[in-house]
């Protein structure tokens, strides 16, 4: 079992948790994540490591409630605990001085984004971080991304904080204003990540995206994330998460992403009509 | 009447099943088992050869004829205990080794009937000492030697309990959340009960075997840092758990899954009872499974039992080839799954939304013997067909797990990612072995499980300076 020993609500439906995991926390490296069972019942999730503290053994992880099982682990309070966490898993972020480096989070995806700007903060690099969401409501992680960037830049797809807008458009301006980039992290919802890569393909930028495949073992076993890069199939799980942005088939990403939808959505009906009988 | 006078019966007694159509609504297990009386009368069948083949022919040197004489004389607490001085697993091996292929093969009566059912019969004292509560042998005073295994599947339950059971204390890392490997996310309920599989890890815990969850070794540790740790030495079992592909064009459509995520779904994650579980698994009508190994035929009668109309098997070599057991492919036939051979898919063509319905198949034909020795599947020049299917499996073999061979610098590996040991899964790195499928490839229970108990013995020898 896996105590959680803090909880804050971010956004109405984006919740943080700290968990006491000391094995995890000692090996957790920037771009790697945790594959969590919140119960006997539950799905394997995978869920990017937000922030860990390697004295007190706690990893943090930030997700929003989408279905049963973000929602299951979204009802735990501190002192409850989660049944299964495994990790670190996947491939570390690949951390050093590049010299100005774009981060470009998404959604519940800044969460993922911001230890490996802290990461690239720390090798030295200038980093310039851009964040959005849909609504000023549910933008997430702003002052410690402000902490770990030097600018940042805030859009909103409604206009209510920052910039009206998509994070790719915000980019697109930041190249065209004469920002020279050498490298940009795009995480997020895959259609922003695509967003991304298409603004930076025709500057040549190098440009790496963190896959949110679907996942099962997360190990390398059952190849329910393989998503096609340059023409050839990779494990996200194993071979990445991080992959060339612009050689990552996203149309497919999409479409497999969405294999599950009607089930996730009986299986939350399922679980609601449960919920509110108790 | 004498022994020699008695008149021995050359059919085997038959072990009752669940009919096909019964079976099919279900993942009940299918074979029911022997009871005291079938089992009475089939252990009456042993000749009791002095010479015992049928032991040679067992895996982990099993003294069969012992305990089938011990089954003769209703003493099923000795038989059992007789069984378990060479195997932990005994309920699990009856139920999944190819005893055809092993001890039966060997048996003198087989030249002239059915072989004694060895299988059902120590499946039937496994599953009486079970029903009624482990015995716990002894265990000697510690030895102070600590062993770190890795993988909680056949090889490393195998090497833990036979380590634990001479005094050292041992530690079993598993990666997934729950132990038993290939035994709970690749073996269905409806050939191993996982109940069953997890009251024999029990009765190793019981042996004094710690067994840690969630543990990826190569990444939550890696195995320097085991050793740096205060362990004596590692066994390494992480088996062959890496799906192969076609490589085909389409491959990556929605509703084509490798058997190993249909299997782990289905199997460790109980998605045959979403959404009361909540991992979700999708099958269409129609469903085709590539390959004809025990994991397809797993995977076809996975298939037919959550709901398919149709499932058939697409194998590019004939029936002959097959290289799943006899009784699983009559089971699965039984069932009412189909096969298609000498067939081969090149071509996935999916809808709009990316979603598998058809595929293109060329026709083979079987040319000279390969270096397997079975004959060589050819391509049919423009022989293409296209077959309706709405889900895909790919049941086309498994590779080793390459997490401990990327992390573990130094340690001798083959071209084709598995480890290099000798014949008691000693590799190159001082304290450090390896068995099962990491060292053969893709193989089975027993074997993994006698590599796990020559290991062990090696181990055993290490450790107490012997070696």
């Amino acid at each position: 079992m896996y105590p959680i020993v803090e909880k804050r609500v971010l956004a109405s439906n984006i919740k943080s948790v700290k968990v006491l995991a000391p094995e995890i926390a000692e090996k957790a490296q920037a771009g790697q994540f945790v594959i969590v069972r919140v119960d006997e019942k539950g799905e394997r999730i995978p869920l990017t490591l937000v922030d860990w503290n390697r004295s007190e053994g706690t990893i943090s992880l930030i997700f929003l409630e989408v279905g049963v099982s973000t929602r299951k682990l979204g009802k735990l309070e501190r002192g409850e605990a989660i049944l299964d966490v495994a990790g670190p898993l996947g491939c570390p972020s690949e951390i050093r001085n590049y010299g100005t480096v774009c981060v470009v989070g998404g959604g519940v995806g800044i969460a993922a984004a911001y230890p490996i700007a802290r990461a690239l903060k720390e090798s030295g690099n200038k980093v310039i971080s851009i964040i959005g969401a849909r609504t000023a409501g549910l933008l997430i992680l702003e002052e410690e991304m402000g902490k770990v960037s030097d600018e940042l830049y805030i859009s909103t797809d409604d206009g209510t904080k920052g910039y009206k807008g998509f994070v790719s458009d915000v980019l697109k301006m930041l190249i065209l204003k004469g920002y020279n980039f050498n490298l940009v992290y795009a995480i997020g919802p895959a259609v922003m990540m695509r967003a991304v890569a298409e603004t930076t393909r025709p500057y040549k930028i190098k440009t790496i995206a963190s896959l949110n495949s679907i996942m099962v073992d997360g190990m390398g076993m059952c190849g329910a994330c393989r998503v096609t890069v340059g023409g050839k199939t990779k494990f996200a799980c194993v071979d990445g998460p991080e992959f060339d942005a612009h050689q990552v088939d996203f149309g497919e990403l999409i479409k497999r992403q969405m294999f599950f939808l009607p089930e996730e959505k009986l299986a939350l009906e399922k679980w609601e009509s449960r919920e509110c009988c108790k | 009447m004498s022994a020699a006078e008695r008149k021995i019966q050359k059919k085997s007694v038959s072990m009752p099943k669940q009919n096909p159509e019964v079976r099919i609504r279900n993942f009940n297990e299918v074979a029911l088992g022997y009871n005291e009386e079938q089992a009475l009368a089939e252990a009456e069948r042993c000749l009791q050869c002095k010479n015992a083949p049928c032991i040679k022919g067992c895996p982990v040197e099993i003294d069969i004829p012992v305990f089938i004489k011990l089954i003769r004389e209703r003493n099923f607490e000795a038989a059992i205990k007789k069984i378990k001085e060479k195997n932990s697993l005994p309920a699990i091996c009856g139920r999944v080794c190819p005893q055809e292929e092993q001890c039966q093969k060997y048996c003198t009566l087989g030249k002239v009937g059915d072989p004694v059912s060895i299988g059902r019969l120590e499946r039937f004292v496994a599953d009486w000492e079970r029903e009624r509560g482990f015995n716990i042998p002894e265990i000697p005073a510690s030895t102070g030697k600590a062993v770190a295994v890795i993988g909680s599947g056949p090889a490393g339950l195998t090497v833990a309990a036979d380590l634990a059971k001479l005094g050292h204390k041992v530690v079993v890392f598993e990666a997934l959340h729950l132990p038993g490997g290939v035994l709970m996310y690749g073996i269905p309920e409806f050939r191993l009960p996982k109940v069953i599989v997890q009251a024999e890890v029990d009765y190793i815990r019981k042996l004094g075997v710690e067994i840690r969850l969630n543990h990826l070794i190569g990444r939550t540790y890696t195995i320097p840092e085991l050793l740096k740790r205060g362990f004596n030495a590692v066994f390494i079992g992480t088996g062959a758990g890496l799906p192969q592909f076609l490589n085909v064009p389409g491959e990556n459509l929605s509703g084509i899954y490798s058997a190993n995520e249909f299997l782990i779904r289905v199997n460790l994650m109980k998605a045959y009872m979403f959404p009361e579980y909540d991992t979700p698994i999708k099958v269409g009508r129609r469903v085709a499974v590539i390959g004809a190994g025990n994991v397809a035929m797993d995977a076809a009668r996975s298939a037919l039992r959550l709901g398919a109309e149709q499932v058939y098997i697409v194998y590019r070599r004939s029936r002959e080839e097959m290289p799943a057991r006899k009784e699983e492919i009559e089971n699965a036939e039984e069932e009412g799954v189909q096969f298609c051979f000498l067939a081969a898919p090149v071509r996935f063509i999916g809808d709009d939304r990316g979603w598998v319905k058809q595929m293109e198949c060329i026709r083979m034909e079987l040319g000279p013997p390969d270096e397997s020795g079975r004959r060589r599947p050819m391509p049919v020049k423009d022989s293409g067909f296209i077959v309706d299917a709405d889900t895909v499996i790919i049941a086309i073999g498994r590779t080793p797990n390459p997490i401990i061979q990327c992390t573990t610098e130094g340690l001798a590996v083959t071209q084709w990612g598995t480890i290099v040991t000798d014949e008691n899964g000693k590799t190159n790195i001082e304290g450090v072995y390896a068995g099962g499928d990491i060292v053969t490839g893709e193989a089975t229970v027993i074997s993994a499980m006698g590599a796990g108990k020559r290991a062990a013995r090696a181990i055993h020898e290490y450790l107490t300076g012997k070696a």
